[in-house]
C-alpha cells in the first residue's frame, strides 16, 4: 500500500474514512482491475480517474488505465454518440457504426489479453462500449460507467447502443434520473472532487487575494461569482440579470468567469451576448479562461462571498461541489444534480429565475453571519458525501457486490 | 447479530462496519396514483433504502424530513399534509417491511381519499425508485467491557455508526441499537446507560453527530475526561 498517498487524503477526511476503505480494499487484494477509456487528459473522466487509479493502487489493487486511441472520424462519431444521448438528434448512419465497431476491433487486438484476464473491467461512457462485444473468452465482472444524462436521449442511437451496453454486468449512472432501463443492476453512484488537484487543494491567501488585482476587482467589495462554460444551459444572461436587479438594493461585483468547448462553436456567440449584456458595466467582469486553468478558477471561487450556478439544465454540477467544498454557499438553478446538492437555507438556495437569484444574492450578502455557516456546512457536506474517496469506497462496495451476489446484505468475513 | 460468546462465556461486542450500494429499479411515479400503484409492486428493497438508507448514502444529513417519500411529498407535490404524515412514520416500530410498507399505502390511500385531483396532480419532479444492498464488513475488533466502548467510539467509522445504532433497530428482537441490546447480557447492571442512549433521537442527527453523542455519553457515565 502506498501509505503516503493515502496519509494525505486521511488528513483531510479523516481516519475512519481511510480504515473503512482499507477494510473494503482487503477482500479485493488479488483482484485485476481495468479501466479504459478514450482520453488520458481532458474532461471529467479522465479527471477522475488521474484520481481514482493511484488511490485503487495505494489501497493494493492490481490496477491498470488503459486509453483507446482513434482517428478524427471516429472522434466525431463518438461525439455524435455523445450529443445523442443527451438529446441532440443526430445523423448516425450505417457508415457511422462501422467507424465506431472498426475502432474498437483495432483497439480490442492491442488489449485483448488484459481485458481476458482481467477481474473488473469498467468501461467508460460509449466510445470503448463495444469492446464487451468483442471479449467472449472474459472471465471477470464487466461494467458500464455512464457519465452522461441519458434521461432523454435521441432513440435511435441509443436503440443501437442498448444493445451494446445489455451485454454488460451492471451499469453505473451517476443519479438515478440518469438512467435508462436496462436487463442487469443499475448503480447509482454520484460523481466526485478530489480535494488534492490544483482545482480544490487549499491555497495561499496571498495567491487567493491575488485574484483582485490580476481581474481588476475591488477586494473592498463583495465577490459574486458563476464559474461556467459560456452556454445557454447554465444561464449567463440570467445570471447577469440576477446580478443587475441585486446591485440596485447592494454593493458588489459579479464575475461570470469561464470557457468554451473546442466542439462548441455556438460558446463564442453566447460569450458576445454576455458582453452586451454586461454593457461595461463596471461591477460585471466577464472573463474568458482556458481550459487549464484550474488554479485561476480555485483562487477566483475561493475569494468569492456567494457562488451562483443558474444552470437552466445540468448533469451532475461539479462546479457547484468545488464551490461548497470551499465553503461557499451556492444559489443554484433547480435541476440535475444541484438538487442534491443546494439544500434551501443549509448549503445554499435553489431558484428557477433571475429574480429568485437576485433575492437569495441579496439575503446573503446582507446576512454574513448566515453566509459563513452555510459555507460551513456546505464545506462538511461535501466532505462527507462527494469526495472521491467516497467514490472510490461506493467502487469497491460495488466490486464486492457484484462477486456475492444479489442479496440485500451482504456479510464478509474478518480480515485474517 | 453484533454478538458472540468468548471463551470465558462472557458476551463481546463485534463491531461491524457496513457499506451502501444503491442500486436503480428503474421505476419511477410522475404522479401520487402511480406512486401508490407501485408501493404495491417494488421490492422491499426499496423500502429499507427510502427509510432507513438515507444517512448513509450521499445525501443531506440534516432532513427536515425522515423519508423520501415526505420529502418528494413536501418538495415536488406539494402537498404539505401528506408530507407530514408520511413524516411520522418511524420504520422501526414495524415487524417487518410488508408492515411498513402497508402502513405507508394507508396512510397514501387516506390521503387520496380527502383530495379529489391530488393523486392526478403532477409532481415537480418524479420519484425514483431505488434498492440498496449493505455490505457488512466485520472488522475483526472485540470489545469485552462496555468500559472500552469510550475509547472505541470515537475511532468508529460512519458505517459502523450506521450499522450499530440505525440499522441495528431493523436486525434486533427489541428494535433497539446494538449498544443496548449488548448491555442487556448484563443487565441491570447498565440499564442507567442504555436509557441514556435510548433518548439520542437519530432522526435529528447526521451519523458523525450520533458519534459525538454517544462518545459523550459513554464518557460521562465512566467518568472519563475528554
Amino acid at each position: 500500500m502506498d501509505g503516503e498517498l493515502l496519509a494525505r487524503y486521511e488528513a483531510i477526511v479523516g481516519t475512519d474514512v481511510i480504515d473503512q476503505l482499507k477494510q473494503l480494499a482487503h477482500h479485493l487484494q488479488a483482484a485485476r482491475v481495468v479501466h479504459v477509456n478514450s482520453t488520458r487528459y481532458g474532461g471529467g473522466v479522465a479527471e477522475i480517474l488521474h484520481s481514482m487509479v493511484p488511490l485503487m493502487q495505494a489501497l493494493g489493487l492490481n490496477v491498470r488505465w488503459e486509453v483507446i486511441s482513434g482517428e478524427e472520424d471516429f472522434f466525431k462519431v463518438t461525439k455524435s454518440i455523445h450529443n445523442a444521448l443527451q438529446g441532440h438528434p443526430v445523423e448516425f448512419t450505417e457508415a457511422s457504426v462501422r467507424v465506431y465497431e472498426e475502432n474498437n476491433r483495432r483497439e480490442y487486438e492491442k488489449l485483448k489479453e488484459i481485458l481476458e484476464e482481467a477481474d473488473f473491467v469498467f468501461i467508460h461512457d460509449p466510445q470503448p462500449a463495444f469492446l464487451i462485444t468483442l471479449c467472449p473468452q472474459r472471465k471477470g465482472k464487466w461494467v458500464w460507467r455512464c457519465h452522461i444524462d441519458l434521461s432523454r436521449p435521441y432513440r435511435p442511437v441509443w436503440r443501437y447502443l442498448r444493445n451494446i451496453v445489455s451485454n454488460y454486468d451492471a451499469s453505473i449512472f451517476s443519479m438515478p434520473d440518469f438512467t435508462q432501463p436496462l436487463p442487469h443492476p443499475q448503480y447509482i453512484i454520484p460523481p466526485s472532487i478530489d480535494p488534492l488537484t490544483e482545482k480544490n487543494m487549499e491555497l495561499p491567501s496571498d495567491e487567493v487575494e491575488g485574484v483582485f488585482e490580476r481581474f481588476n476587482l475591488d477586494a473592498n467589495k463583495p465577490l459574486v461569482l458563476q464559474i461556467s462554460r459560456f452556454d445557454r444551459f447554465k444561464d449567463p444572461l440570467g445570471v447577469i440579470r440576477a446580478g443587475l436587479m441585486a446591485m440596485k438594493f447592494i454593493p458588489f461585483q459579479l464575475v461570470y468567469a469561464g470557457g468554451g468547448a473546442a466542439d462548441d462553436p455556438e460558446g463564442e456567440i453566447i460569450y458576445h451576448e454576455v458582453l452586451a449584456a454586461a454593457k461595461d458595466h463596471p461591477d460585471i467582469h466577464i472573463l474568458y479562461l482556458p481550459p487549464e486553468a484550474h488554479r485561476t478558477v480555485n483562487a477566483l471561487q475561493r475569494a468569492a462571498d456567494v457562488v451562483l450556478q443558474k444552470s437552466i439544465r445540468e448533469g451532475f454540477g461539479l462546479t457547484v461541489t468545488e464551490a461548497l467544498w470551499k465553503g461557499k454557499p451556492v444559489i443554484g438553478g433547480d435541476t440535475g444534480g444541484i438538487r442534491i446538492q443546494v439544500v434551501n437555507h443549509h448549503t445554499g438556495f435553489l431558484v428557477h429565475t433571475p429574480e429568485g437569484a437576485a433575492l437569495r444574492i441579496r439575503y446573503l450578502l446582507f446576512y454574513k453571519e448566515k453566509r459563513l455557516e452555510m459555507g460551513r456546512k456546505a464545506h462538511q457536506f461535501v466532505k462527507e458525501n462527494f469526495l472521491i474517496t467516497r467514490h472510490l469506497r461506493d467502487y469497491l462496495s460495488l466490486m464486492l457486490a457484484l462477486i456475492s451476489g444479489n442479496g440485500e446484505r451482504i456479510e464478509v468475513e474478518a480480515r485474517s | 447479530m453484533s454478538e458472540e460468546k468468548t471463551p470465558e462465556n462472557a458476551v463481546s461486542f463485534a463491531v461491524k462496519d457496513c457499506a451502501l450500494v444503491s442500486i436503480s429499479t428503474g421505476v419511477k411515479a410522475y404522479i401520487l396514483a402511480e406512486l401508490l400503484e407501485h408501493l404495491r409492486e417494488v421490492e422491499v428493497g426499496c423500502l429499507y433504502y427510502h427509510f432507513w438508507a438515507r444517512q448513509l448514502r450521499p445525501s443531506f444529513d440534516h432532513p427536515e424530513f425522515h423519508n423520501d417519500f415526505a420529502a418528494w411529498a413536501h418538495r415536488d407535490l406539494h402537498d404539505w399534509i401528506l408530507a407530514e404524515r408520511l413524516n411520522l412514520i418511524a420504520p422501526h416500530e414495524f415487524r417487518n417491511l410488508e408492515e411498513l410498507r402497508e402502513e405507508l399505502i394507508n396512510i397514501i390511500e387516506e390521503r387520496v381519499d380527502e383530495s379529489g385531483d391530488l393523486p392526478w396532480r403532477k409532481a415537480a419532479a418524479p420519484f425514483y425508485f431505488v434498492k440498496s444492498q449493505i455490505i457488512v464488513l466485520d472488522t475483526g475488533k472485540r470489545v469485552k467491557e462496555p468500559q472500552q466502548l469510550v475509547e472505541i467510539v470515537p475511532t468508529l467509522s460512519q458505517g459502523s455508526i450506521f450499522y450499530h445504532f440505525i440499522d441495528a433497530r431493523r436486525r434486533t428482537p427489541d428494535r433497539i441499537d446494538d449498544f443496548r441490546a449488548w448491555f442487556q447480557a448484563f443487565s441491570p447492571q447498565y440499564d442507567d446507560l442504555a436509557a441514556e442512549l435510548a433518548a439520542i433521537d437519530p432522526y435529528f442527527l447526521t451519523l458523525t453527530e450520533i458519534r459525538e453523542q454517544l462518545s459523550l455519553v459513554f464518557r460521562r457515565y465512566f467518568g472519563v475526561s475528554k
